[in-house]
């Protein structure tokens, strides 16, 4: 994986993408805040959602044997995959059993994060992205870059010339009325054909083994209703305990998100039922290194994230960056802890520092993810496990021991002095040795003639 | 001038390394300013750095060791004082954290951390004096570091400070909000990434027409006046501290 600060290097320099990003998620960011401001007790209900995941966390275990338990009571078959391979494995194998060659997918993160439609495509099966979103990546052949709104790094011309060429429609024009008439013929005529759909989870309830989906097109209620094969992929951090704490996460959730005070869509399903919906349903519970971050007892916080994306729009990194930069399905400051946490720290050692901790995206979670903390916490586990660089290391080091006695500190602040004279020029430092990448584009003020100490001293002499 | 109505207290100054070694006429003037308002400023000579770079960048040992220092050298001290919303930051913010394990310095950072403050906070909000009795006659805009605002919590604090100086006309930032892409060793490792938001304070700032950008972090305006100083754009960086000072 090339590390963050290249990636991002090369995200910067796109002109376009800089202002797609900046355009969507100022409105975005807007639009959330006037929709939080609306609801008095806002607080409240953040404090709510927290404690409500953190008790999950604390109790996964009981939690995930009654999902499993109530899932099966109503007729809905329950595989527990340790990774992505395993539930690859799973789903490919289910799938076969129906005979379909094509199956419908409601955009899902956890089916991204463990790459299915590869696996599935290495089966001979097809899959169908049906969020109009996800449809336009899986055109483009690109990776999503938002969890929200996963193709943000495109704008409406772009998404014409994809679906010109696509479509076979020439005279498409980018009118958004247009466009999105144009993935509707497209994608009806999958949903009426298709055998098998795939979806994610926005919440599984322990007590009742109900599943749910949060959307905004429609298009995730076709996956869950028309087809006879339902398989649904959780995270095992998906889990809520019970049907009414849904009051706390949807009021939560589409404020965070869309801005909205209420998503168009929201679909609930239980099991079976009898001549109604999918006649085969399947839940597949997922690990893949989640149980490491459960451990982990700084970091476990990551897990109650609802994947909202609010801390992605108020990100001063993303928002310049966009999501490609992160190298994984979860980008921006989530990402920044999730990544690191799910795959290891030594695997993605450069997204812990893809952050000035500012501290705006703890400012807005919904669920009060403390990020800024997790990042520190996640750079001590990258230098521990000695993943950062030699030169650094010893650097910090020397820079403690200078800084652990007054005589040494005093004595390198004069060494200091004296080493950038050669460097001032005009009363200013242009360049230094070993500061390339500050001086680049940043001037610095002459070393002082005098220190603050030396002020004091000379004036209590 | 202002008369301060309360009585004089005895402030021990932690001037920061940063403030220190670079821009001591912040800790000058934030000496002078207290003096002036008849306070009595202390200057524990043992201090050096309260180890944030090294925290927030992963050596939280050699971290601990500076805090360790540093509830040592500030202890005794009643009210402790610096010119850095981050390093107080650190103090009140991490310190706790990184006491965890170890409850000797876990009782002192107890002890020690809530007597820390950032100077416009004890001005203002200790002190409750607004009006310093200074003059700057210039077009000032502020920038709100993120950790005055996200980890103190300073709010309007500085702002009411800035309002009250003979002269100054101040002017608001737009998007303030923003982080100035810092971030301490942040600026080295993502240099392209800590420029392009640089970039976008830098034009905030010159739409403002000020001719100074104020903060209440000497590090920000490190980053922030070394970019307008490069572009020659006729802005310069002020700490809090020099503009409150003035007279």
């Amino acid at each position: 994986m090339k590390g963050f600060p290249a990636a991002a290097r090369d995200a910067l320099r796109d002109t376009q993408l800089r202002r797609n990003l900046g355009v969507a998620t100022s409105t975005i960011r807007d639009r959330r805040a006037r929709a939080v401001a609306e609801v008095p007790d806002w607080e409240e209900l953040r404090d709510a959602g927290a404690a409500l995941k953190r008790r999950v966390l604390r109790n996964l275990d009981g939690y995930l044997l009654e999902f499993e338990a109530a899932v099966e009571r109503a007729g809905g078959h329950v595989h527990w995959a340790r990774d992505a391979a395993e539930a690859g494995r799973v789903v490919t194998e289910i799938v076969r059993g129906t005979g379909a060659r094509e199956v419908v997918k409601v955009k899902s993160l956890t089916t991204d994060e463990i790459e299915l439609n590869d696996a599935l495509g290495r089966a001979g099966i097809d899959v169908v992205e049906t969020d109009l979103a996800e449809l336009i990546v899986q055109l483009a052949g690109e990776e999503p870059s938002h969890i929200l709104v996963p193709a943000i790094h495109k704008n409406r011309v772009e998404i014409r010339d994809l679906f010109r060429s696509n479509f076979r429609l020439p005279e498409l024009s980018d009118d958004p009325q247009e466009l999105a008439a144009a993935a509707r013929a497209h994608l009806r005529a999958k949903f009426l054909s298709a055998r098998v759909a795939i979806s994610g989870a926005n919440f599984a309830i322990a007590e009742t083994g109900t599943v749910s989906v949060v959307e905004s097109e429609g298009n995730g209620r076709f996956c869950t209703t028309l087809p006879e094969t339902l398989i649904t992929v959780v995270g095992i951090e998906k889990l809520i305990p019970a049907p009414e704490d849904l009051e706390v996460f949807l009021q939560l959730l589409p404020r965070s998100s869309t801005g909205e005070r209420m998503n168009p869509y929201t679909t609930l399903w239980t099991g079976i039922t009898p001549g109604d919906g999918p006649q085969d349903f399947h839940v597949v519970l997922l690990d893949n290194g989640r149980t490491n971050v459960l451990a982990d007892q700084v970091g476990r916080e990551t897990l109650s994230c609802i994947r909202c994306s609010a801390c992605l729009n108020v990100c001063p990194v993303y928002t310049r960056t966009g999501g490609h930069a992160y190298g994984s399905v979860y980008p921006g400051p989530i990402g920044a802890i999730l990544t690191p946490q799910l795959r290891g720290v030594a695997e993605a050692p450069t997204l812990p520092y893809a952050s000035s901790l500012c501290g705006a995206c703890y400012e807005v979670c919904p669920v009060k993810i403390d990020i800024p903390r997790i990042l520190v916490h996640l750079r001590a586990r990258v230098v521990e496990e000695g993943a950062g660089a030699t030169s650094e290391r010893a650097a910090m080091r020397a820079l403690a021991w200078t800084f652990g006695g007054e005589r040494r500190y005093r004595r390198a602040q004069q060494l200091g002095r004296a080493g950038s004279r050669p460097f001032t020029r005009g009363g200013l430092i242009h360049r230094m040795p070993g500061l390339g990448a500050w001086t680049e584009t940043r001037d610095l003020p002459p070393v002082p003639k005098q220190t603050f100490r030396e002020w004091w001293d000379e004036r209590r002499a | 001038m202002a008369v301060s109505h309360y009585l004089p207290v005895r402030v021990a100054l932690f001037v920061t390394c940063l403030t220190d070694t670079l821009l001591p006429e912040t800790g000058i003037a934030t000496v002078r300013l207290l003096e002036r308002l008849g306070h009595q400023v202390t200057f524990p000579r043992e201090q050096t750095c309260c180890g944030q770079m090294h925290l927030n960048t992963g050596y939280q040992g050699e971290a601990r060791e500076l805090a360790r220092r540093f509830v040592r050298v500030f202890g005794d001290e009643e009210v402790i004082v610096a010119p850095s919303a981050s390093c107080v930051g650190t103090v009140r913010e991490y310190y706790p954290r990184l006491a965890e394990g170890d409850p000797a310095l876990a009782r002192q950072v107890d002890e020690v951390a809530p007597r820390v403050v950032e100077l416009s906070e004890l001005l203002a909000v200790r002190l409750g004096v607004e009006d310093v009795g200074a003059s700057f006659p210039h077009r000032v805009t502020y920038h709100p570091t993120c950790h005055s605002l996200r980890s103190l919590h300073l709010g309007d604090t500085p702002y009411r400070l800035l309002r009250a100086v003979r002269g100054l006309d101040l002017v608001e930032l737009p998007e303030e909000r923003e982080c100035c892409g810092f971030g301490g060793t942040f600026a080295v490792k993502n240099a392209d990434t800590s420029e392009a938001m640089l970039a976008d304070k830098v034009r905030t700032i010159l739409d403002t027409r000020a001719e100074v950008c104020s903060a209440v972090d000497n590090s920000c305006l490190l980053h922030i006046g070394g970019a307008l100083s490069r572009l020659r754009a006729g802005v310069r960086t002020v700490h809090l501290a020099e503009i409150l000072a003035s007279a």
